[in-house]
């Protein structure tokens, strides 16, 4: 069985193969203040103001947070009161992006995860079945307990060879998106392996599962073993811990291959995912923003990398760096390790933990004909709050030499 | 179930961001998120769309964002059907969910703007009228057209509670 058939059939309660059409039970349902209210609506229909879990139903107050305008504060408000009603979990604005809190809190190996916001595979690099869905869904999953699946057919992803100085696993994801396309793992299941992904800390796991959505995927995922146990050891739920892996023998629809050893910057060019480039091709267009954040890379580590770039330079005059930390977390980290002194220092601004400019609703949006160069994971026509804007999308290393450049800079320039 | 009407024409990977920006999500009235339906793909669609209207699109239709205002808006603008070469599936889920009928064809491409169609869901078929040509499409299981009859997964729900209390 593959990653996927094991953890829905143990989640069903009966063993069930790719194409079965399969009633689970669910572990963790999320929503949050753009899906939310209409989640909440629904239920409130339906004549259901209940939640089966509420310690494992969260809302989470991110993609407007703070909140801009008065509609979104009563949005907000409703869905505090909602969480008061029915003992559900509330996180505030402030805390951070729902799909970084998931795996710092919530997510483990083994779980079924559902969430009204499409990038919720992120939890899946823990070696859960996590995926978005509509608000109804996660409505109807939230107060049953339950939802059903088709359970999907999985592409294997084996990656092998060692990171070049300056490529990043998000140079790896743009490059299997480029590969696959925009819609090329539809209803599958992306299971990522191999040599590269097994000495992978969970940071970069977490950059991969999160764009599974982006080839159209239901899920990625990834094995649990020791890398995974030590992250969850490190967050205190080393208990929540248990070993995952497919059988030797699983049915898989299509394998791709990678050896990292050759992979180059990978740039996204507006205004679809698939549409990448090596940083040689497209280096010296000029870029206005620059956002280093996201459920994608706006972890610590990600922070780290380009403040190595950009101690001791500064941000180009002619481009503006915003730097959302995913999660209070990582914020605290990054004040401690001084990150956040050098990316200030070198010109660069600190917004709230939250998805910051990313859905284009509260902040950072663009001017009319302007470009930005983002690590979060889409780069879709008005995206960013304006559709005369234009995003790139790359690693934080590739963000970080371009804040410096002004223009898309390959980050290996910056080498020492 | 059949649907009949005139098309409007897009291409591929139509996103979610497109189909209704983000901005507009906290709008509660479907009728005030369909003044702003496709805006980022045409800002002209919502004033152009009449109730009946078919969406025809190429692949992946849908992407991106998991937001069920996508389908809502498209709905409550008056479409009454989508018809693409392959959905995107946190959407083709989404508009089950709220009712709006939806057909995959692989020869969708053979349709342009403007078009007459008449469709029915249950066999799956597409008439062009102007083209004179008949396409084969996905049909639409009996269970997902009784979801679509209801007007979406929480009225269906709520009928079949009823029904459930009145058979004792």
């Amino acid at each position: 069985m593959t990653l996927a058939e094991k953890i829905l059939s143990k989640a069903a309660g009966k063993e069930v193969g790719a194409g079965d059409v399969t009633v689970v039970a669910v572990d963790v349902a999320m929503i949050q203040d753009g899906t939310g209210p209409l989640a909440v609506r629904q239920l409130e229909k339906a004549g259901m103001v209940r939640v089966a879990n509420p310690n494992k139903t969260v809302l989470f107050l991110d993609h407007a947070a703070p909140s801009p305008r008065k509609e979104l504060s009563n949005d907000h408000r409703a869905l505090r009161e909602f969480a008061g009603k029915t003992g559900c979990r509330l996180s505030e604005v402030g805390e951070g992006v729902c799909h970084q809190l998931i795996v710092e809190k919530y997510a483990a190996p083994g779980q079924v995860i559902i969430g009204a916001d499409s990038h919720t595979c992120t939890a899946g690099a823990l070696g859960a079945f996590a995926t978005g869905m509509g608000s109804t869904d996660v409505a109807v999953g939230m107060a049953l307990g339950q939802t059903w699946f088709r359970v999907p057919e999985t592409f294997r992803v084996l990656v092998r060879g060692s990171f070049p100085p300056g490529v990043h696993p998000k140079d790896l994801i743009l490059h299997l998106i480029g590969l696959l396309g925009a819609d090329g793992a539809t209803y599958k299941a992306l299971e990522f392996d191999g040599p590269t992904i097994r000495e992978m800390q969970m940071p970069g796991r977490f950059t991969l599962a999160n764009m599974a959505v982006e080839a159209g995927a239901k899920a990625g995922i990834f094995p649990s073993d020791g890398i995974t146990r030590s992250y969850l050891e490190q967050a205190g739920r080393g208990g929540e811990w248990l070993p995952l892996e497919a059988d030797p023998d699983a049915a898989y629809e299509r394998t791709v291959e990678i050896d990292v050893s050759d992979l180059e910057p990978t740039v996204s060019l507006p205004h679809t995912v698939d549409n990448t480039r090596t940083i040689g091709e497209v280096a010296g267009t000029p870029i206005q923003q620059v956002f280093l954040g996201s459920c994608t890379n706006g972890r610590l580590e990600d922070l780290a990398v380009a403040a190595a770039i950009l101690r001791g330079r500064k941000v180009h005059p002619g481009t503006r760096l915003l730097v959302v930390p995913a999660s209070r977390k990582v914020f605290l980290e990054a004040m401690d390790s001084g990150h956040l002194r050098t990316l200030v220092e070198a010109g660069g601004m600190v917004l709230a933990p939250g998805c910051g400019p990313c859905v284009g609703v509260h902040e950072g949006i663009l001017g009319d004909g302007e470009s930005s160069l983002n690590t979060s994971n889409r780069n879709f026509q008005g995206r960013m709050g304006n559709p005369e804007g234009f995003i790139y999308l790359g690693s934080p290393a590739l963000a970080a030499a371009t804040a410096v450049g002004g223009v898309l800079t390959d980050p290996r320039d910056f080498l020492e | 179930m059949l649907l009949e009407g005139r098309v409007w024409r897009f291409g591929d990977n139509v996103d979610t961001d497109q189909i209704i920006p983000a901005r507009y999500l906290n709008m509660v009235d479907p009728a005030e998120l369909a003044r702003h339906c496709m805006e980022d793909a045409d800002a002209t669609f919502a004033g152009k769309v009449q109730p009946g209207d078919i969406l025809v699109a190429g692949k992946n239709f849908g992407c991106g964002s998991s937001r069920e205002h996508a389908p809502v808006c498209l709905k409550a603008a008056g479409v009454s059907l989508v018809i693409a070469v392959s959905f995107a599936r946190i959407f083709y889920r989404n508009a089950i969910n709220i009712g709006l009928p939806i057909l995959e064809c692989r020869e969708a491409g053979r349709i342009a703007e403007g078009d007459r169609l008449e469709a029915d869901l249950g066999a799956g078929t597409i008439r062009n009228r102007r083209a004179g040509e008949d396409y084969r499409a996905i049909p639409f299981p009996a269970f997902m057209q009784e979801v679509i009859r209801a007007g979406g997964l929480v009225p269906f729900i709520r009928e079949e509670l009823k029904r459930g209390k009145a058979g004792g």
